[in-house]
């Protein structure tokens, strides 16, 4: 078991034939996801070369999952479209099988063009979107996996820990910290740094709860909102499996965006002091530096009893 | 992105929220053309600054930093006191509680007609994050400071929320109407009022539209006395009109600079650059070496397919600031490889003829080779295998935590 992607996965890639889409899907492959296609309006019929496989491409994201039986797709579409990919997305996985997972890769999408499709994925309550803005989605597998994205795949490996994070290079690294300690990961998820997206830390921290594969947890927030808080909250409540937690803009100046649309501190709420607070009411616990994550993370799983 | 509060209203005008007449200025003589022309006996004369809280702030001399004048929006009731004023504050600086202590220069005026106010009101239209739709704000409270009214008195700030799907409803403007105590003439004003105002929210992609106050005047007119409109940055491929409306040297000249060749730079105060790639992690990397005892001189995200010719410039970028004892490269090579970013940092470091210590810290793809080529180039570059470990060794590396 993992998460919402499982190893074998059926992948789509929407944008296939352009720069970003097909260097992606090209090392999504090389990792060994199971990319069965893409989508590029207008060039419908043809086939790309990628990875030494020949992957057909359809102009409309209906007729690619009807054809393929695709349980995910990956957008690497630009902003000015990828708006609307999504709910072609959505709308295909809705009317064709009910259910699907849209991974959103794009950054810079107008903030009002993902209240729109947001709404419109939320309509269709067995489709899922995560990101935008996000790094994607991977399930490492004992042979390779599936990797939805753009993170490295080689630095993971499958194992228990489960990891949620705003960001992508912090996810790296929050990665390279669970195995600096020997541990792998069950899925690996960018929820990204858009003001408004998909899937939040909420519904990631629920379904590493029911995960059976996953035995901890690793959260990673950023300055902006209040998604952290609530999902403290959320979890003092309903995860009983140890979280570690760490959220990143301490020394970040109020009223200034900090790289992510999404990243900023505005009258004086949403900053990582009080994130940090909310991590620690609800017995999270939380690495001063990413640095330390692994060793954080070694000690909670030690005193849960999971590890020796 | 922000835009002037004139450049809001005739914005506004144009989908008809109703504002008074009134004229931008960037000289007295303007000024006092205004003044003639408006034919109002009573006029505004506003600084325009991308701040809040001009009325409450204080100008003061752009080299002396001597009082000018309190107040940089005046209520002038003949030419001479539109002389005064206007003169008084252009060219000058006003410091409000929202600029920050160096303030701004206020090189443009808004010179507008009087009115009788009745009562002053709170209106906003922004993203909220959390309920991911458009938030409508309104309160009686108007003129007041928002956040102090959603903190003391939360029950007079009325929220509502628009379904994307159908757009902002009869009912919910009839509520807030109501919610405001309004009837009659000044209710349908109202409605009316917000209803052109979210067709322009929407249309014109505002991540924020502020009318603080929105007032009722003795004859039960609505009228948006202030603007506040942010843009989101993100639509501007689709509106090239705000090229137009945008005032640079209300931004940080060398942030605009970074993100034209693809960075995201942010200065701050302290005394250590740093470089990274991805957002989070540069955030991160800012933490641990304040965490260390040293201050950030800056945030920098060279993003995620940095090439050699970006390294420079963010190493040039960096530079600039003459506060930077040191710096510190952090980078977790994904798409990017960190041989390529070892060779950017070489070629940076030569052609720049850096004399600061730099501390480089690489993980992820080509790693090994990254540090090969970096240890291989005899160039005084002190390399680190965590982020901790390198904070901890520029922050000795200048001499602890002073600047």
């Amino acid at each position: 078991m993992a998460i919402w992607i499982e190893e074998d996965a059926k992948v789509l890639v929407q944008g296939i034939t352009g720069r970003q889409g097909s260097f992606h899907a090209e090392r999504m492959v090389e990792y060994g996801t199971n990319v069965v296609g893409g989508c590029t309006p207008g060039k419908g019929g043809q086939h790309v070369e990628l990875g030494g496989h020949s992957l057909p491409i359809w102009d409309g994201m209906r007729e690619a999952v009807a054809a393929t039986d695709a349980d995910a797709t990956v957008i690497y579409v630009p902003p000015p479209f990828a708006g609307e990919a999504i709910m072609e997305a959505a709308d295909a996985f809705d009317a064709i099988k009910g259910e699907g997972v849209i991974v959103c890769i794009t950054e810079g999408i107008p903030t009002l063009d993902m209240v729109r499709a947001v709404a419109y994925v939320e309509a269709r309550p067995g489709v899922r979107l995560i990101g935008p803005n996000c790094p994607g989605i991977i399930t490492p597998g004992a042979n390779g996996g599936a990797k939805l994205g753009i993170m490295p795949g080689q630095i993971h490996a499958k194992g228990r820990i489960g990891i949620v994070s705003k960001s992508g290079t912090l996810t790296y690294e929050a990665v390279a910290q669970t195995m600096s300690i020997g541990e792998g990961q069950s899925t690996c998820v960018g929820i990204g740094g858009d003001p408004v997206n998909g899937t939040g830390f909420i519904e990631c921290l629920a379904a590493f709860q029911s995960d059976p594969q996953t035995e901890a947890i690793v959260m990673i927030g950023e300055i902006g909102g209040n998604a952290e808080e609530e999902a403290a909250a959320w979890a003092a409540k309903h995860v009983t499996k140890p979280i570690v937690g760490f959220v990143a803009g301490s020394t970040a100046p109020p009223g200034k965006r900090m790289g992510h649309a999404g990243a900023i501190i505005s009258g004086g709420k949403g900053t990582a002091e009080e994130k940090f607070a909310a991590f620690r009411a609800a017995g999270i616990a939380c690495a001063a530096d990413p640095s330390e994550i692994g060793q954080v993370l070694l000690k909670a799983l030690t005193s849960a009893g999971l590890r020796a | 992105m922000n835009i002037h509060e004139y450049q809001g209203k005739a914005l506004f005008a144009r989908y008809g929220v109703p504002v008074l007449e009134g004229v931008h200025c960037t000289t007295v003589e303007e000024a006092l053309s205004a003044y003639d022309a408006l034919s109002s006996p009573v006029v505004a004369v506003k600084s325009q600054i991308h701040a809040g809280g001009r009325g409450k702030g204080t100008l003061v001399h752009p080299q002396t930093r001597d009082v000018v004048m309190e107040g940089g929006v005046k209520i002038a009731k003949s030419r001479e006191d539109v002389e005064a004023y206007a003169s008084s504050i252009l060219g000058n600086v006003l410091v409000t509680k929202q600029t920050g202590a160096e303030g701004k220069v206020v090189s443009n005026l808004y010179i507008e007609s009087g009115c009788a106010i009745a009562h002053e009101y709170y209106l906003a239209l922004l993203v909220d994050r959390e309920e991911k739709s458009v938030l409508i704000m309104a309160s009686t409270e108007g003129g007041m400071d928002i956040e102090e009214v959603a903190e003391s008195t939360p029950e007079l700030l009325h929220k509502v929320h628009v379904d994307p799907s159908t757009g902002l409803l009869g009912f919910q403007s009839r509520d807030l109407a109501a919610a405001l105590g309004l009837s009659g003439v000044a209710a349908k004003g109202f409605r009316t009022t917000l209803s052109s105002l979210y067709t322009c929210f929407i249309e014109n992609d505002c991540a924020m539209v502020e009318i603080n106050p929105l007032v009722r005047t003795e004859d039960d007119s609505i009228l948006a006395l202030d603007a506040k409109v942010t843009f989101d940055e993100n639509a501007s491929f689709r509106h090239p009109s705000w090229e137009a409306v945008r005032d640079l040297s209300e931004e940080e000249e060398v942030e605009i600079r970074a993100k034209a060749t693809g960075l995201s730079y942010v200065k701050l105060d302290g005394n250590i650059g740093c470089l990274v790639n991805g957002a989070g992690l540069a955030m991160a990397t800012m933490d641990v070496i304040k965490l260390y005892g040293g201050e950030p001189a800056n945030f920098l995200d060279v993003g995620g397919g940095a090439n050699e010719e970006q390294v420079k410039t963010a190493f040039s970028i960096i530079l600039e600031d003459p506060n930077v004892k040191g710096i510190l490269v952090n980078i977790f090579g994904g798409i990017m490889r960190c041989d390529i970013i070892a060779r950017g940092v070489i070629g940076a470091t030569q052609s720049l003829g850096l004399e600061v210590p730099l501390v480089v810290r690489l993980a992820g793809t080509n790693v090994e080779e990254g540090k090969a080529i970096l240890a291989a180039s005899n160039l005084n570059i002190h390399p680190a295998d965590s982020l901790a470990e390198g904070a901890e060794r520029i922050v000795a590396l200048i001499g602890g935590g002073e600047s």
